[in-house]
């Protein structure tokens, strides 16, 4: 049996409002899940070297600040350098919606915005997760 | 208040209301505030039998001002009406305060972007996709002079909305008026400058606390001096509740942060009523209509008793807790956006009933991006319909005596008297900073107020109920340019190569003096700015000094 999933939350760029992702932090670690939560203020650099050293399953970005279209292909495309693509990269923040197609086109996975709820989050992380793995992870 | 027969009549009165109220069919719905907190289903003079009206609640204008710091509070000037803008470039920025103005706004108030904010320069690699999307950018005094043209800095106020490089827009500011051949004494307005939420909640730090502390200490005595008319810290308790606070925890947590303000003033060897009228507040109001009106009428009533008691201050400014509102952001939502019209109004209302000095009303599109002309124009508005026509500000303090708020106004007061006490316990605002106990007491409450949503503990119109399915969203939502950062970028070179090089490497050196020293940095940053030194550059030689502050990461 594999162990628990990891999950690595960060919050890149400048923007310093964190309320959401402790609320999803919390949420998903008393859903089951190994939560690593990077703090502040994250390069692209430092997420992906976090992600790869901490073996994680998926990467939690979350951004308010608008600056999700630099952001998010950033972390992506510094995966695909350390042949990491099997991470899964989702998040959430202030995304319009054309925004989201153009970044779910660049391999990001699903975005949540205002007003998603951390049950939504857990389910689409477990289904997501699953499929990504032979054997379906502890709870 | 009231006579021991006359109240042992009411109670018994009310035991036997209470007997006939437990036998009526009640709401499954949980009837708790948007702390979380119970209420009772009445109140009655037993609730306010200890109040003292001289000693708690008072008469506007007096000790301990409950009922608001002016004796005609509404009825001699009403609130001023600052909705907090910026956005894109310098120019767009000024176009649209003067849209605000010509519609009827009285005051300015500058949103700046995150690099900004950050003390970063549009040309930074950490500024990359953030130039002017939160905020406008301003990385020298010729941003400045762009977003104030046409606007006299002696016939309007202007609050910024800046706390790590507090002094360095301070000075911008400051130098814009000498341009326009205004002296600084006679400069109005506010700047942020409270590093010590920024740890607690909103997270804009650059230094470590204590070099911040003596840059807020250098900006209360430096202002004292020379811009006798600047409220130099806006002690702001909006982004502690944004960030899931409290009602209780947001005004307790505000006003330990004022009390440790005014001990770093005196320990700097100011007298506190040299320093202590120049201190503002800025509070949230949320949904919960009474709950908000009691938090501010205890505020008031909180810093005067402290004030006056605990520092000594002898000056009646000293005692007074002026405050500016913002209607709660985290109260909006994305889905069905229209109603956060509604939403900001009750808001609004709140502040008003509560005594404010100044109020930004959100727009309904603020879930989504910068609010749109039409968006701010409604929001706006709403704040002179309140004014104009709801017929609220012809009479002050209009809620004292209702048996809720006055004993709602207790409670709070009591319960912050809690918190001082636990904040004292742990050795002070910083080191409770330090050991995260803020920032976990909010998140906590945050995870709380969440799960009170997924649970329907509480309902939230169109998130967890009276949702519309396949919702279009029909208003228009602003988008910043992208051309902006280039703009930006192109600005900041263009000043570089105009500007007296030599004399802005002097300035530098002679500021990276006076950082390693103990002298006031205003007039050195001053000097800096008048020559278009940049604010990264600014920034760069204190953090050379200083060093960085790096949050532990806490969940």
């Amino acid at each position: 049996m594999r162990k628990k999933y990891r999950i690595l939350l960060a919050k890149p760029g400048l923007d310093g409002h964190d309320r959401g992702i402790k609320v999803v932090a919390a949420a998903l670690r008393d859903a089951g899940f190994e939560v690593i939560y990077t703090g502040l203020r994250q390069t692209a650099e430092m997420i992906v070297e976090a992600a790869i050293q901490e073996d994680v399953d998926a990467i939690g970005m979350s951004i308010l600040s608008g600056a999700h279209m630099t952001l998010f292909p950033a972390v992506l495309d510094l995966l695909k350098k350390r042949k990491c693509e099997h991470i899964l990269v989702f998040g959430g923040g202030i995304i319009p919606d054309e925004d989201i197609s153009k970044l779910e086109k660049k391999g990001v996975g699903k975005l949540f915005t205002p007003g998603a709820t951390t049950g939504e989050i857990i389910e689409y992380l477990k289904k997501a997760l699953k499929e990504g793995r032979k054997e379906e992870a502890v709870f | 208040m009231f006579d021991k027969d006359k109240l042992k009549k009411i109670e018994e009165e009310k035991r036997k209301w209470e007997g006939v109220y437990k036998t009526c069919k009640a709401t499954n719905r949980r009837c708790i505030t948007v702390s979380g907190e119970e209420v009772n289903p009445l109140y009655s003079p037993a609730d306010i039998a200890n109040i003292d009206f001289s000693k708690d609640i008072a008469f506007p204008g007096e000790f301990p001002y409950t009922r608001g710091i002016r004796t005609n509070m509404y009825r001699g000037r009403l609130w001023t009406m600052r909705q907090f803008s910026g956005m894109g470039t310098p120019r767009q920025t000024n176009e649209r305060y003067h849209f605000l103005l010509q519609r009827g706004q009285t005051g300015l108030s500058v949103a700046f972007d995150l690099p900004t904010l950050m003390g970063y320069d549009s040309d930074h690699p950490r500024s990359l996709g953030e130039v002017g999307v939160c905020g406008v950018a301003v990385d020298s005094l010729k941003d400045m002079e762009i977003i104030f043209d046409g606007i006299s800095l002696d016939k309007i106020s202007t609050s910024m909305t800046i706390n790590a490089p507090a002094s360095i827009l301070f000075a911008m500011y400051i130098a814009v008026g000498e341009k326009q051949g205004i002296s600084s004494e006679k400069l109005t307005g506010t700047i942020q400058n409270d590093i010590l939420k920024e740890y607690i909640a909103q997270k804009e730090w650059i230094f470590p606390p204590l070099p911040h502390m003596r840059l807020i200490t250098d900006v209360m005595a430096f202002s004292s001096r020379h811009v006798p008319k600047w409220n130099t810290i806006s002690i702001s308790g909006y982004h502690i509740r944004e960030a899931g606070a409290t009602a209780v925890q947001e005004l307790a947590f505000t006003l330990a942060d004022g009390f440790a303000y005014v001990e770093a003033g005196i320990k700097a060897g100011l007298d506190v009523d040299d320093f202590a009228p120049r201190l503002s507040f800025f509070f949230n109001s949320h949904l919960d209509f009474f709950e908000e009106i009691a938090k501010y009428r205890a505020a008031r009533r909180i810093w005067a008793r402290h004030m006056r008691e605990r520092y000594k201050a002898k000056k009646e400014e000293s005692w007074l807790l002026r405050f500016h509102t913002q209607t709660a952001g985290c109260s909006l939502t994305a889905q069905q956006p229209e109603n956060n019209i509604a939403r900001t109004a009750f808001e609004a209302l709140a502040a008003v009933l509560g005594g404010t000095q100044s109020l930004h009303t959100n727009s309904m599109d603020e879930s989504w991006a910068l609010p749109s002309e039409k968006a701010v124009q409604i929001a706006l508005r709403t704040q002179q319909l309140i004014a104009f026509e709801t017929g609220v500000a012809n009479t002050i303090d209009p809620l004292a005596g209702s048996y809720y708020v006055e004993s709602l106004t207790n409670k709070m007061e009591e319960e912050a008297e809690k918190y001082f006490a636990e904040i004292e316990r742990r050795g002070g605002v910083l080191k409770g900073i330090e050991e995260g106990y803020f920032q976990r007491e909010i998140a906590e409450a945050a995870y709380r107020y969440q799960k009170e949503i997924e649970s329907k503990d509480r309902i939230v119109v169109g998130i967890n109920d009276f949702l519309i399915q396949d919702e279009k969203i029909e208003i228009p939502i602003l988008k910043v340019d992208p051309e902006v950062e280039k703009k930006q970028v192109q600005a900041i070179k263009k000043v570089k190569t105009e500007r007296d090089n030599d004399k802005v490497k002097r300035s530098l050196e002679n500021l990276k003096k006076v950082v390693q020293g103990t002298d006031n940095t205003m007039p050195a940053i001053l000097e800096c700015v008048r020559c278009y030194a940049t604010e990264g550059e600014i920034v760069e030689v204190m953090k050379s000094v200083f060093g960085e502050y790096v949050e532990p990461p806490l969940i």
